[in-house]
């Protein structure tokens, strides 16, 4: 009987004291972030919306080699090759469907040039499906991105109009492999 | 200044609207505070510190479409949700705000309480059992059980107090406790109508009947629109009716503490019983935040092993103390 009864005050006492502790959280901070409001640090290296950047000089620098979109594990990168009269690589169009891509960075990662990267946007919501879709002239920014120095051109052995064989960085005139023979 | 006089139009008119306007600010409330008890915020985006979330709300609830399920008995299923805010309205009618204010003043007054709190448990029982689902019909079964049972020991436990007080008019009890609050001697009688209180208005943590968590809902599930906007509503007027009603019993009504009366007896009696209402709808809120459903058989065997007991025992006690003074 006393047994009883003390084990129902004990109950009754842990309920007091539950209801005690909740009560003071009133004077807890909130531990909510008030988001339009207040928007959080983004980490550069956030992977959010997908940017095409440009060298150092101005130039594009996709050269449409495809391989973003060979990596891309979801298909949601399309692009066309062309080439300038200078002989320059890049693309025609370049498409990419945001409301496909997963933001897994692959294309970043397959990108030769530096030219796909991903930035710390991540506000992407659309009122019309087809807004998802965004064309090269929506993503190409005026400036290098993540990467400042890097020019494609200047480092591989292509020849374009202006610089010839053997006249980029680090690289050797080309042997005349005839002048080679015993 | 004009006079207040109890039951003249005005009178109806302005406890008809106050009655309402807090229940249904309750929700706002309710949620605030639910957020600040559990380290959010919550609605706090409409209007000042989210007030208008009640109109918002409102719009939302009123807008959706109202289904009746074609497998529901039709005029059980409409009328099941109409019961319970009128019969609270009702029960609020009796209650005693402050000298001259009040709808009207009946001599039975408590009995009226019981009567409309018990009628009102056909709302449960009626809105389950026409929705033709089983869950609905697990919870109105739940529901059904609850309130019968909670409704024996909280009678008992407030006879105490229409011992002390030689009445059953709410105005008389208040009257009578001008010189000490009824929680001092019926403080047993105060903690097992607290818990009944809470049970019959379907708060938590007595919220079986509609326990989501297990069935989905209980005797609302089918229930949508301005039909399940009714239930709550009437829940929260419950609430009010239950707040309104425990300062009345126990924490001396319209009575000042300590001698802290102000103006003349119409303002300071509506601002004492403002705060005392207040605080225990927040204390309400607080057990909502605070504490965890029992089990069901928990709860019947909670109910009639301890609450019974403990307000048959404070029953017999006052009434042994009170023929005792009397010689």
């Amino acid at each position: 009987m006393f047994k009883a009864i003390g084990k129902q005050i004990k109950i009754i006492w842990s309920q007091i004291v539950t209801l005690w502790l909740v009560f003071l959280h009133l004077f807890k901070k909130a531990d909510t972030v008030e988001y339009p409001d207040v928007q959080p640090y983004m980490f550069p290296r956030w992977r959010g919306r997908i940017v095409l950047t440009r060298d150092p000089d101005g130039e594009e620098r996709c050269v449409a080699c495809n391989l973003c979109a060979v990596a891309c594990p979801v298909d949601c990168i399309a692009l066309q090759k062309t080439e300038d009269e200078n002989g320059r690589w890049y693309p025609e169009f370049f498409r990419i469907n945001f409301s496909r891509c997963i933001m897994c960075g692959f294309c970043e990662e397959a990108c030769p040039t530096h030219a796909i990267q991903l930035t710390p946007d991540f506000e992407m919501a659309e009122y019309v499906r087809q807004d998802m879709v965004w064309e090269k002239e929506h993503m190409l920014i005026n400036g290098t991105g993540k990467y400042h120095d890097y020019n494609f051109y200047r480092v591989a052995g292509k020849a374009i109009g202006g610089k010839g064989k053997g006249e980029a960085r680090n690289e050797l005139p080309p042997v005349d492999r005839r002048s080679l023979l015993p | 200044m004009f006079s207040f006089e109890v039951g003249s139009l005005l009178n109806i008119a302005v406890v008809l609207g106050a009655g309402l306007a807090v229940s249904v600010m309750m929700i706002w409330v309710e949620r605030r505070f639910l957020g600040f008890w559990s380290d959010r915020l919550g609605p706090n985006r409409v209007g000042p510190f989210g007030i208008f979330q009640v109109i918002a709300d409102a719009i939302k609830m009123l807008f959706k479409e109202d289904w009746i399920p074609p497998f529901s008995d039709k005029f059980t299923f409409v009328l099941a949700p109409m019961i319970l805010p009128i019969v609270m309205l009702m029960a609020l009618a009796v209650i005693p705000f402050a000298p001259g204010v009040g709808v009207m003043d009946l001599n039975i007054g408590l009995l009226w309480i019981f009567a409309m709190a018990g009628l009102a448990s056909y709302s449960t029982m009626l809105g389950g059992l026409a929705s033709n689902n089983k869950f609905s019909l697990l919870g109105s079964l739940r529901g059904t059980g609850q309130m019968i049972s909670y409704e024996v020991f909280m009678g008992i436990s407030i006879l105490g107090v229409v011992i002390l007080a030689d009445s059953f008019t709410l105005r008389d009890i208040v009257e009578s406790q001008r010189d000490g609050w009824y929680v001092v001697p019926q403080f047993f009688g105060f903690i097992v109508f607290t818990v009944a209180g809470l049970a019959e208005s379907h708060r938590w943590p007595f919220d079986l009947p509609e326990s989501e968590a297990e069935i989905i809902s209980g005797y609302n599930t089918e229930y949508s629109g301005m039909k399940f906007g009714l239930f709550m509503i009437g829940e929260y007027i419950a609430m009010v009716v239950m707040a309104l009603l425990m300062p009345v019993l126990f924490f001396g009504g319209w009575h000042a503490p300590f001698g802290l009366e102000f103006g003349t007896p119409l303002i300071s009696g509506l601002f004492w019983m403002s705060v005392k209402a207040g605080f225990f709808l927040l204390f309400f809120i607080l057990v909502r935040a605070a504490l965890v459903r029992p089990r069901y058989d928990q709860l019947m065997s909670y109910g009639w092993l301890v609450m019974l007991p403990l307000s048959l025992i404070n029953l017999l006690v006052t009434g042994a103390i009170v023929l005792y003074q009397a010689g």
